[in-house]
């Protein structure tokens, strides 16, 4: 038997986008992100196990301004999942569970992993090239 | 009819019998990629901008192989946990959630297998 006069809960739109909301779904979005850079990982051991060619090659597709900005993405991606899993491995262990501390670990995980990625970056710059 | 109500499977260890393993899994692999992230991406820049023979040469050493064959096993472990459930959350097809969790898992493997591959073949030098 349905009940279809029963109160059905607002669709995902409905809601106001809260940093609590979006920093979790940017959590899961960076962990995906992240699941698609492995691929470039294997592809990168890959190519430094076949040997010159086929590793240089990779970096000069990584070096142009389309590899530059998948590596910016795929770095901050992992500074965001670092931080933000840290966050959560303390509320596993039950710790920051008041609003409050919420609000501030939230937002002091984008500024860390912002802060981390340009640190990153302005290293390898700093060491000259980019590939 | 069944007079008992959905808690009485639900308590304990849950109607699938295995509910804490995925989550104690998923923190584990999370706290043993903390440190080897970090030292990727020190790694990474460190080599970056060196020639061919010299990465090939710093991978090869057998400390940066283990703890690099250690970082990818890690990372596609804790991929496959956490690509798991995004399947779980959003597929609710049944035979194509379970097809894709199958192909998600094989992948994984093929993918971790693989970069052992490249990472001995380095150290091993051929």
């Amino acid at each position: 038997m349905k009940n279809t006069t029963r109160p059905i809960s607002p669709h995902l739109q409905i809601y106001r986008p809260q940093i609590t909301s979006v920093l979790s779904i940017v959590h899961r979005g960076t962990g995906i992100v992240l699941a698609t850079g492995a691929l470039l990982l294997v592809y990168w051991l890959n190519a430094l196990a076949a040997g010159a060619d086929a590793f240089d090659q990779l970096r000069h597709l990584m070096g142009a301004w389309y590899g530059q900005v998948i590596l910016l993405g795929f770095s901050f991606s992992l500074f965001y999942h670092l931080c933000n899993g840290v966050r959560h491995l303390f509320w596993d262990a039950g710790l920051g569970f008041e609003l409050e501390t919420v609000y501030r670990s939230g937002k002091a995980v984008v500024a860390v992993s912002l802060l981390l990625t340009a640190v990153t970056w302005m290293t390898a710059f700093a060491r000259g090239g980019t590939s | 009819m069944s007079l008992r109500t959905p808690l009485a499977r639900a308590r304990g260890v849950g109607s699938a019998r295995q509910g804490t393993s995925h989550f104690w899994a998923q923190r584990v692999s999370a706290i043993a990629l903390i440190p080897l992230c970090v030292w990727f991406v020190y790694s990474m820049l460190a080599l970056q901008g060196s020639p061919y023979e010299a990465v090939h040469a710093w991978i090869a050493q057998p400390a940066a192989a283990l703890l690099f064959g250690l970082f990818v096993v890690s990372l596609f472990y804790h991929a496959h946990l956490g690509l798991q459930v995004v399947i779980e959350d959003y597929v609710h097809t049944q035979w194509l959630k379970v097809s894709s969790l199958v192909l998600l898992k094989l992948l994984c493997v093929l993918l971790a297998a693989a970069a052992i591959l490249s990472l001995l073949r380095i150290a091993l030098g051929s």
